[in-house]
């Protein structure tokens, strides 16, 4: 006899089924994508959503947080474009390429596409599948797990995104800014880049998404990030989305021999927020610093689901992770290093932070080491706790008030991750963005 | 009028009683010692007037330039002019020595309704008064007190007290743990700050800071109440004696 569990599909995942089912003939891509799509589909049909009683998602229940799925978005109407032409303004006035997208579609006309430097080639996703781009074709899904369900979702629907190759001992000078606004319809998109950055190039990256407050709309953006041997690539991340929007995004990089490799996510937006970085060691030698600030207030919820997988030998990888919870916020860090049998003399140390400015705050950190190489050097740990009052009496005996004593003692909390960022322009604007969360406490 | 006016101060932390109805007046220009052993209520004195969250008062009461003291948060009574030199200087990891003394010095100015002070303006006065307490530019390029021995610390809080130029400075213990040269430095740092406006409670274990900041006025404290009230002479005196005899009435 076979006893087939019944799944009851919840509305959310029933309208991700009939998107799909409508959406499937025209999103962009050959036959081959789209087999890929239908599989990449399958794994979510049948997961369903992720919820509390997968590992991975614990702290995260996606099924109860994701009510209800929104359609997908339309292309932006001249209004929406002429509305995104303020966006990004989170990071001031740094100088930077955009490549901007508004409600899941690349728009030239917004991006900055002149006088590209040499060694630099830049496409929309859509414009690479419909041309049917070999080299997409060959690396689209090879770094990001398909098994994962958000990924799942983002390769059934990517719509567009960005395709990028930087060719060996490229320097691009200016940062390339992948800048995803939304305009106020509540809809959902679904955004997949690839970026190829080869041997000894160097190349700043940085995603950012913003939207409206008042729009329940939903995100998943998926980076598939292959950086060559010698690289120096530093990657930032900044999730300022509408305060009732649900962010899913993934990172998921593959890193060659004696790289610098950086990353840093500043998550303060968005209702539900899940960040997922899996990072690859591939080649030895490597130095990765993999940091981020979390500033979350309300009822907001963030997860940062980190995996840094130590494949070759001799790198070292330092994660620190810093988060600030006022109100009733909700703050995840689960951190995995994983040291594989071969990655004799890893260096590997992880660290997070929690500082809960209210007592209805919640820290859940779960970190984890998987080591089976012998020679290895790993820590990690991990720290929850208030503001300490001695410091914040401190401050105020020499006359600052209680409001700016505790702005300063959060500015030199996050500042530990903070000033690791090494574009100047981009530490700053982060560091104001600290200034204005803190400014907006009651 | 009395610069600080403290009276019948009663103080409970956990429960327990520490100052049980402690009495005194400080007028402009003066400087009081404030002598004790261990235990007496010294540091606790320190904190309650500083306003320390859990050093409440359950009696008494303290007027400072005229005003109830308690009615005042910490940085109020820091703008009010008042100023406590802590006997254990925190540091403070992230925060950088030179924003935290101009943000606080502006701070103290803007309630006072006086003009923030200019970068040029605050970096010189700074760089002026450190100098003259043996700070070197590389410490004010740290931290807060990051990295700062015992005595860099002290001289630390005398430089904060230079800048902030209080009406009423608070002393606590500052001689602690610091060497001979260190205490004449600290000690210079204060003498060069008497003023007819400006008035200070010195509070210390021992007679030797007092060679060198003279008070015009010496108490003892023991077991949360001023027991003895004397001029210079009393601290010599008490060197030699000790605290013994004002410790005679403890309870079988």
């Amino acid at each position: 006899m076979n006893a087939e569990v019944a799944v009851v599909k919840t509305a959310a995942e029933t309208a991700l089924a009939q998107a799909f089912a409508q959406a499937r003939d025209r999103l962009p891509g050959d036959d081959a994508i789209a087999a890929r799509r239908d599989a990449a589909f399958d794994v979510f049909a049948k997961q369903g959503l992720p919820h509390r009683r997968i590992e991975e998602w614990k702290y995260t229940d996606l099924r109860a947080l994701m009510r209800e799925a929104k359609p997908l978005a339309s292309p932006p109407d001249a209004a929406a474009k002429a509305r995104a032409k303020n966006a990004g303004r989170m990071l001031g006035d740094l100088d930077a390429r955009r490549l901007v997208f508004v409600d899941g579609a690349f728009v030239a006309e917004l991006s900055d596409l002149r006088d590209l430097e040499a060694g630099l080639a830049v496409t929309s996703l859509a414009q690479a599948l419909a041309a049917g781009d070999p080299v997409l074709t060959a690396r689209l899904g090879k770094l990001a797990p398909a098994s994962d369900v958000a990924v799942a979702l983002n390769t059934a629907l990517m719509g567009d995104g960005a395709v990028i190759h930087i060719a060996a001992g490229a320097t691009i000078e200016r940062p390339l800014h992948l800048l995803s606004v939304v305009s106020d319809k509540p809809a959902a998109t679904f955004t997949r880049s690839l970026i190829i950055i080869d041997h000894g190039a160097r190349v700043m990256l940085i995603e950012s998404h913003e939207g409206p407050s008042g729009s329940d709309y939903q995100v998943n953006a998926a980076l598939e990030l292959f950086a060559g041997d010698g690289v120096h690539v530093d990657h930032v991340k900044v999730i300022g989305e509408g305060a009732r929007a649900l962010h899913v995004s993934t990172l998921a990089a593959a890193i060659g021999a004696h790289a610098r490799f950086n990353t840093f996510s500043f998550t303060a937006g968005g209702a539900v927020v899940r960040n997922q970085l899996f990072l690859k060691f591939d080649g030895e030698g490597t130095l990765a610093a993999i940091r981020g600030a979390t500033l979350l207030r309300a009822s907001q919820h963030a997860d940062t689901t980190l995996i840094a997988d130590h494949i070759a030998r001799d790198c070292q990888s330092r994660e620190m992770f810093k988060s600030v919870l006022d109100d009733d916020a909700h703050g995840v860090f689960q951190g995995r290093i994983i040291v594989r049998r071969h990655a004799q003399k890893t260096d590997a140390k992880m660290m997070t932070q929690a500082l809960l400015l209210s007592e209805r705050a919640e820290a859940d950190n779960k970190p984890e080491l998987e080591i089976f190489a012998d020679d290895v050097q790993c820590g990690h740990g991990a720290t929850a706790g208030a503001l300490d009052e001695d410091l914040k009496f401190y401050l105020m005996t020499r006359g600052i008030p209680a409001a700016e004593a505790e702005a300063m003692l959060v500015q030199a909390f996050l500042g530990e991750a903070i000033d690791g960022i090494e574009h100047a322009g981009l530490r700053e604007a982060l560091i104001e963005n600290v200034a204005a969360w803190l400014g907006a406490r009651g | 009028m009395n610069l600080l006016e403290i009276k019948d101060l009663r103080v409970e932390i956990d429960g327990k009683e520490i100052l049980k109805g402690l009495d005194l007046t400080v007028k402009p220009g003066e400087v009081h010692a404030i002598m004790g052993p261990n235990g007496s209520g010294k540091s606790t004195l320190a904190y309650v007037l500083a306003g320390k969250e859990d050093y409440r008062p359950t009696a008494g009461e303290v007027r400072f330039n005229g005003r109830d003291l308690f009615e005042m948060e910490p940085d109020e009574r820091a703008a009010t002019g008042l100023f406590l030199a802590f006997q254990y200087p925190l540091e403070i990891p992230g925060v950088a020595t030179m924003t935290f003394l101009r943000t606080a010095l502006n701070a103290q100015r803007k309630k006072r309704g006086q003009e923030e002070l200019s970068t040029p303006d605050f970096i010189k006065k700074v760089r002026n008064t450190a100098g003259k307490l043996g700070i070197d530019q590389e410490m004010l390029r740290r931290a807060v007190n990051v990295g700062f021995s015992g005595g860099e610390k002290k001289r630390n809080e005398i430089l904060q007290m230079a800048l902030l130029e209080p009406r009423l400075a608070v002393l606590d213990e500052t001689d602690s743990g610091l060497d001979i040269d260190a205490l004449k430095i600290v000690a210079d740092g204060v003498n060069r700050l008497r003023a007819p406006d400006r008035s200070f409670v010195v509070i210390t274990h021992y007679q030797r800071l007092l060679n060198y900041i003279v008070p015009d006025v010496v108490h003892v404290l023991s077991r949360g109440r001023i027991v003895r009230t004397g001029g210079k002479e009393l601290a010599m005196e008490l060197e030699a004696r000790g605290y013994a005899q004002y410790q005679e009435e403890v309870p079988a």
